[in-house]
């Protein structure tokens, strides 16, 4: 493993050869990737896109959606993997354990707790204590749910809009407030280091999550 | 009902998945017991969502693609999980996990007046275990080192800090003087995680140490 805690500006140096993926476009989302799915649907105005390309792969085993989901997310898991402490390398064998499980967990994503990122980057953290860290991760009791609760499509779609505003709302932070959320997440601050006061609205993710939690222990009585 | 609830930066530290994994353990059996404090948890997995969303992205090399492709090709979908099977009345389903069964397979041993403890085996310098108060008896001062989140099981104990029943934590500092004392109603049982990276600073700590091996 080389370099721990590496700055964000020298990612660049460890990058193997061949990308696929424009490190020139400044632009995230999936307008500018080969995904063999059609450009109307890749709408980055849509939150609920990726929940889309997630459902796709449970009812249909797309491959499509599974690349675009790869080009979307994988540059990302791969730049938080790296800015935690993993070189090149391992950050992407932990990618393709990450999508590995997203391909063979896709239906058991919940659109109404979790937007379809939250979702991966649940994956992602447990394979980075999984393959960097190295120890179990404890999970709470599961709440599977099923075709009997299937969450309302309102209610889900609301979760990925409160998802999107929630990343734009911390991209607006003052950047030392933004750093300290990061380094929280980033492994660079112990929990007696964090400060909660983040000043986003977590609120309303909570609220909805609540509802959804609440349906599941009803389902289950 | 639960009263005494997990603290924010916990909670956040938990989806960060950058706490000890005895920490983990604690946590993930107080969610267990907790909608509230899950919620909140999965609002901060959220929040690790958007950190990963504005993350400047890194290059994949198109062979990370083409070999989880080669990969997923041969990749059935996992089977759905069963309902929740009610392992146990005690334990929460993380426990059953590190116990191997529930609670009649504790590997309890005596460490005195009646107090059973059991460690679970946790990476890392943090340790998990398992303690067995009778009901009326008094947990001798165990000396934390650093911070130790106790999670009540069955029964209930009370210290200075308050009374605490199934599925409330106390979580306790060096600082704190900490001898809680067993309803007399039942037997107590907890799980106490223990952050063992700060070492003992006082000599009656390190008196008790030999005595709960810990």
């Amino acid at each position: 493993m080389s370099g721990m805690f590496r700055d964000v500006e020298n990612f660049d140096d460890f990058e193997p050869d061949t990308p696929f993926v424009d490190p020139v476009a400044s632009a995230p989302g999936p307008s500018r990737v080969r995904t063999g799915v059609s450009a109307s649907m890749t709408s980055e105005a849509d939150p609920a896109i990726w929940a889309q390309r997630i459902h796709d792969i449970r009812t249909s085993r797309s491959e499509a959606a599974f690349v675009a989901l790869f080009e979307h997310f994988a540059p990302r898991i791969k730049a938080f993997l790296m800015r935690s402490g993993a070189d090149a390398t391992l950050a992407e064998e932990v990618v393709q354990e990450v999508f590995s499980t997203v391909w063979r967990k896709a239906h058991l994503f919940d659109p109404s707790r979790a937007s379809a990122s939250t979702w991966i980057f649940t994956i992602a953290r447990n394979k980075r204590i999984d393959m960097i860290r190295k120890h179990r991760r404890p999970e709470p009791e599961d709440l599977p749910w099923g075709p009997e609760n299937d969450p309302e499509p309102a209610e889900a779609l609301g979760m990925q809009q409160d998802a999107e505003r929630l990343a734009v709302a911390l991209a607006k932070l003052p950047e030392k407030q933004r750093h300290l959320i990061e380094k929280a997440y980033f492994g660079d601050l112990s929990h007696s280091e964090i400060a909660t006061e983040t000043g986003l609205p977590l609120g309303t993710i909570k609220s909805r999550i609540r509802l959804a939690l609440d349906r599941l222990r009803h389902a289950m009585t | 009902m639960i009263a005494h609830h997990l603290t924010e930066p916990l909670l956040m530290a938990y989806a960060a998945g950058t706490l000890p994994e005895a920490f983990d353990l604690a946590v993930a059996c107080h969610l267990s017991l907790c909608d509230e404090c899950r919620a909140t948890a999965e609002s901060y997995d959220a929040l690790g969502a958007a950190v990963l969303d504005t993350c400047p992205e890194s290059r994949v090399s198109g062979d990370c693609l083409e070999a989880t492709l080669a990969r997923i090709r041969g990749e059935a979908p996992d089977p759905a999980p069963a309902r929740p099977i009610k392992t146990d009345a005690i334990l929460p389903a993380p426990l059953v996990d590190y116990v191997g069964g529930g609670v009649e397979d504790i590997p309890w041993r005596g460490v005195g007046m009646g107090v059973r403890q059991a460690i679970l085996k946790t990476a890392g310098s943090c340790e998990a275990r398992l303690l067995y108060i009778p009901a009326g008896a008094a947990m001798p001062d165990h000396g934390h080192r650093g911070m130790e989140i106790t999670l009540v099981l069955q029964g209930a104990f009370s210290d200075a800090h308050g009374r605490f029943a199934r599925g409330d934590v106390e979580i306790a500092t060096e600082d704190d003087d900490h001898m809680p004392v067993a309803d007399i109603s039942g037997d107590c049982i907890c799980l106490a995680a223990t952050d063992a990276r700060l070492r003992f600073k006082g000599l009656l700590p390190r008196l008790a140490q030999p005595f709960l091996k810990i």
